[in-house]
Parts: structure tokens; sequence; C-alpha cells
């Protein structure tokens, strides 16, 4: 037993040399030179496979065959009819929805933690649901409900309900539709960022203190939280801005439904917004890799990023 | 938020079980509320609608499993079965893959290579929906920019089709198997490893015997993650192939949109029960191997 590594974060698989007999040594440096071909063979393919498309998207936007590089694509995106429009209806309604998620999901796992432990696994089904429901399936969901409305009530004022939700100028109907699909993304972070913190002894140390309850919350839980809240509020805006689904079948134009739209008269425009959006995407990550304790912001990352995509509207 | 202060209910040995006041649930409330009227209430009128029907005779609603029935027949199963062998074979090909880009790097002792990567994944699991669709169309579609360099429509390629959808679907769930995996391949003790080897053990043995073992919840739960993501996608193939390509997704779409003949709306709202059948038992799988998967983690 001459060779163990003291720390399991060391250098994973990395082979240490030690004392040890000649055999063993020997066989380990076939497995160190093995590694290494098909690890660059590996890491190769990948790279070229990722980033081609992204290679190719930006010559396809700037250069068209015959006449040159031009970067009209890009300059023309701010001109485009329906684009500042969409844009902001999308900002909109990811703002109304990233204020109205965390206004349901803090108050309560808060609760849960602090009196009434018991609710827990029913607020977690509740949070995690929306992920057995694909948007779609949502979608026809709500329409059939919404066909209620005409239907049965038109006589009852929960009528006029149902016309305000569907407004076109802000379908507050996506707003509750996207804080459905925002919920087990913004359940995890929370529950993470709450994980992290000592939420009772927390309460207790400030109430013993004298701090009033709205004190309590404002000045010691949610400050504590930064860092998990700003990471639910980037999950939502990143799904709102990309959601398409249930925007199209309701028959909304917020920003990727006009992308499509777009895309029938001016290729070269939606490829170009579609690389904007990823690079924004990109940036936006980032940050909220940098927003993260610094600690091991390559593990946060990876946890906050791969929240979405089990279910982020494709 | 109303619950009695703990510094008036004694130490703190017994305060966390009084502290479970009467109100401190209230806080809880809106959210359970919303979740029933948004969630339960649509998902509701789907299983609703599902199987009941307006009786052609009288005209009232009745039970009927006709629109289930009629869901898992013709072009319907067809594009059913079409999803199912799309998530499938890119779920696959996407463990795979993401398995050996994952082993590359943890392997490696870059860590600028490491946070590149994951930060890559991380972006790219998120490149899904309408801007994947159309880098792609840039890139291998009719004029796309490879599709000129390479020559490849000689090559018989053809982007709008069920490979072409795999390959773009493999762009986000490759990234997305890298980020789920990576964790469990460094729970793999270096330990463990050196444990094997002084113990005799070949490369073989150790993955045999032990790496895989360990490895195996998270796999399996990789795999069934993408498999749902790829099941539940629909921006992409819609705004790639339309019609094209069947795929259950865009059936509903059609459907709901009143593309196919009137009456359809019903068989929509049962294929949209097949998804979710479909989906929830991916979930029972998912979730409970992600929680014993997580015992590695740390």
């Amino acid at each position: 037993m001459a060779a163990m590594t003291p720390t399991a974060q060391a250098a994973p698989a990395g082979p240490r040399p030690a004392p040890e007999k000649a055999p063993v040594r020997r066989q380990r440096l076939r497995q160190r030179r093995r590694p290494r071909v098909w690890r660059g063979l590996v890491l190769g393919l990948a790279g070229l496979y990722f980033l081609v498309p992204l290679l190719a998207s930006v010559v396809f936007t700037v250069h068209t065959p015959g006449r040159g590089v031009s970067f009209e694509a890009y300059t023309g995106i701010l001109g485009a009819e329906g684009f500042t429009d969409s844009l902001l209806l999308s900002l909109g309604l990811a703002a109304a929805t990233i204020a109205l998620v965390l206004l349901l999901a803090v108050p309560a796992l808060v609760a849960v933690r602090l009196g009434a432990p018991r609710l827990r696994p029913v607020v977690e089904v509740m949070c995690m649901l929306p992920l057995v429901v694909p948007p779609i399936a949502l979608v026809t969901g709500i329409t059939t409900v919404l066909r209620w409305g005409p239907e049965h009530l038109s006589r009852t004022p929960l009528y006029q309900t149902f016309m305000a939700v569907q407004d076109e100028n802000f379908p507050l109907v996506l707003v509750l539709a996207y804080t459905v699909l925002a919920l087990p993304f913004v359940y995890r972070s929370l529950d993470a960022g709450l994980r992290a913190i000592d939420v009772p002894t927390l309460v207790e140390a400030a109430r013993n203190c004298g701090a009033s309850w709205a004190y309590v919350i404002l000045r010691v839980i949610l400050p504590n939280l930064r860092t998990a809240l700003a990471g639910a509020a980037f999950l939502t805006l990143a799904l709102v801005l990309g959601e398409f689904t249930i925007a199209a079948l309701l028959g909304y134009q917020p920003f990727a439904v006009w992308i499509v739209t777009v895309s029938g008269a001016q290729a070269r425009m939606s490829v170009a917004v579609s690389v904007l959006s990823l690079l924004i995407t990109w940036a936006l990550l980032l940050l909220l890799s940098r927003a993260g304790n610094g600690t091991r912001p390559a593990k946060s990352t990876a946890t906050v990023a791969a929240a979405p995509s089990s279910s982020k509207d494709r | 938020m109303p619950v009695p202060s703990p510094s008036r209910t004694g130490p703190a040995g017994g305060t966390r079980r009084r502290r479970r006041g009467p109100r401190t649930w209230i806080a809880a409330l809106p959210l359970l509320v919303f979740t029933g009227l948004c969630f339960g209430l649509p998902v509701a009128a789907l299983l609703y609608g599902a199987v009941t029907g307006a009786d052609p005779a009288t005209g009232s609603t009745r039970l009927t499993g006709e629109h289930l029935r009629r869901s898992l027949q013709g072009p319907y199963l067809g594009s059913l079965i079409g999803s199912v062998q799309l998530s499938a074979l890119t779920a696959v090909i996407g463990s795979v893959a993401g398995v050996l880009i994952a082993q590359a790097i943890v392997t490696s002792r870059r860590t600028w290579l490491r946070s590149a990567t994951l930060t890559a994944s991380g972006v790219l699991a998120n490149f899904g929906g309408v801007p994947l669709a159309f880098a792609f169309i840039a890139t291998a579609g009719i004029s796309g920019v490879v599709t000129r360099l390479a020559d490849l429509d000689s090559l018989g390629w053809n982007l709008y089709s069920f490979t072409g959808l795999a390959v773009v679907y493999l762009y986000f769930l490759t990234p997305l198997m890298v980020l789920v995996i990576i964790p469990a391949l460094d729970g793999l003790r270096p330990q463990w490893r050196e444990a094997a080897q002084n113990s005799g053990a070949t490369g073989r043995q150790f993955w045999r015997l032990v790496g895989l073992p360990v490895l195996a919840p998270s796999l399996l739960g990789g795999f069934v993650l993408l498999f749902g993501s790829a099941f539940a996608a629909h921006a992409t193939a819609a705004a790639l192939v339309g019609g094209s390509v069947p795929l259950v997704t865009l059936k509903i779409a059609d459907a709901l949109s009143g593309n196919v003949l009137v009456g359809q709306e019903n068989v929509a709202l049962a294929l949209s029960l097949d998804m979710i059948v479909i989906a929830g038992l991916v979930m029972a799988v998912y979730l409970p191997l992600q929680r014993r998967s997580a015992r590695w983690l740390r």
C-alpha cells in the first residue's frame, strides 16, 4: 500500500510515482501514454463538432458567395420590423415571470425550512411535477382551459379575467405558463442556497437581537441567498427568452417566435440573431459563475447550467 | 411571516418542534394555490379532454377511449414511435460521447481545459430551440457553409431528415451528458484505482468491478435525462423540419393549430397524455437514480 493519494481533490486518476517495483511502473507508463492519444482524439473530434456550426453560422451571416463580406445581417437587426417589439415583449415577460416565481417560491421554501417541515415533500413534488409534463402537453392543456372562457363562462365575471389574461400587448397567460416551467429550476437553485445556510439559527439570532420579521427576511435571509436568487433569476430569464412552443401555439410573438417568422424572408438575419443570442447566453452564464461564491466556480456553473436543460423548451 | 418568536419558546432543543407554529404554512400557500391553478388545472383539463368526447346523438359529454385509441394508431402511432426512436438513438450516442468527453477532461490535469469545457457545456446544453436550428441550417442546410465547402449534397446528406435531426439534437444532448456525468467521474476516487492496482487488478478489471458499478446510476440517470430532453423537444424540430419527420410534438402542434381535420383537438390531448405517461416513466426512473448517485458527489 505504497501510494495512497492524500486527498480526493488531487488530480483524479493521476498516477503518482512512488517507491514501487519495476513491473508496476512499466504498467503505469503504458497506461499514461495510451490515454493521451484517445484523449486528444476525443477532445479534437468534440471540438470540431461543437465549433464548426458556430464558425459556419458566423461565416454564413457575414459572407455571401459572389458578393463578399458584409455585416448587413447584424446592422440590419435593430431596424428590422418587429425586432424591438418582440424583444421588449420577451424582456417584459421575463421580468414579470422572475418576479412572480420568486415571490411564490421564496416565502414557501423559507417557511418550509422554518416551521412547516411536514409540508416539505408537498412543496418539492409541486415544484418538480412540471418536469414530467413537456411544454407542448402543458400548452394543449392551457388551450383547453382557455376555450372554456368563451364556451362556458361568458356570463360570469370570470370571463373578463380570461380575456384580460390573454391581452395581446402583455399576455399574462404566458407569464403564468413560464412560471410553471421555471419552478423546478428555481426550486433547485433556492433549495441549494437554503441548504448552505442554517435558516433557523440565523432567524433565532436575528430575532433575539430584536429584529422584526420583515427585517429578518429582507436583511438576513435574502442577502444570504443572493447567489441562489441570481441563479434562479438568470435561469428564468434564459428560459423565457428562448421559449418558443407555448408562445407560438397560443399565437403570441415574443422573441423566439419572431426569429422563426423573420427567417422566411431574411435567413441571414435569423442566423445572425441566433449567434447573438448564443453570445448573450454565454455572457450571462459567465456572469453567473462569477457571481457564484468563487470557491468552486466550475461546480456551481455545472449544476446551475445543467438544471434548465432537462426541460427547457426545444 | 407570523411565526411565534423563538426567543419566547424556551431552549433551542425545544424550539425546533414548537416553532412549527400554526400559521407558518400560510407562506407556502400562494405557491400551492398557484401550481394547483396554473399547472393542475390545465393538466386536469388535458386528462378530462383526452378521455371524454361529445356524443354525436345527444350532444352530451361522455367517457370514451376513442381518442386514446386513435392516438395509438396510424400516423399518430408512427409519430410516437418516431419520437421514441429518435430520442433513444440520440440518448445512446449522446451518453457515450458525453462520457468519453467527460473522462477525457477528468483525466486531463489541465484545469483551464476543465473549466472551459464545463462553461461551454453549460452554454451549449442550453443552446436549444430555435437558435440551434438556425445555426445548423447555416452550417449544413441546403445552402449551408459546410454543405457547400464539403459538397455534402453529393454524399446524400439531408439536414431535414431523421439523421439530420439526430445530429442537431446531439449538439445539446452531449454537453448535457458531460454536465451530468462529470461529478460522478470525479467521485471515482483515485484511491480506489490505486487500491485496485495495488491488489493486482488490470485496468479492465477495475472498470468492470469498481468503476462501472459506481457509475451505473449516474449513467442510467443521464441516459434517461437525455431521452426525456430529446423526447420533449419541439422548437428545434419545428424550426428545422416542419412536418417532414414524424414526431409526436410536431403532430400535437399541427392538431392544435388546426392544420388537420376539425375535431382533432381531443386527439392532440390524447397524444399529450401519451407523452406525459412516457415522460412520467422517464422521471420515475431519473429522480431516484439522481438521489442515489448524489451519494458519490461529495
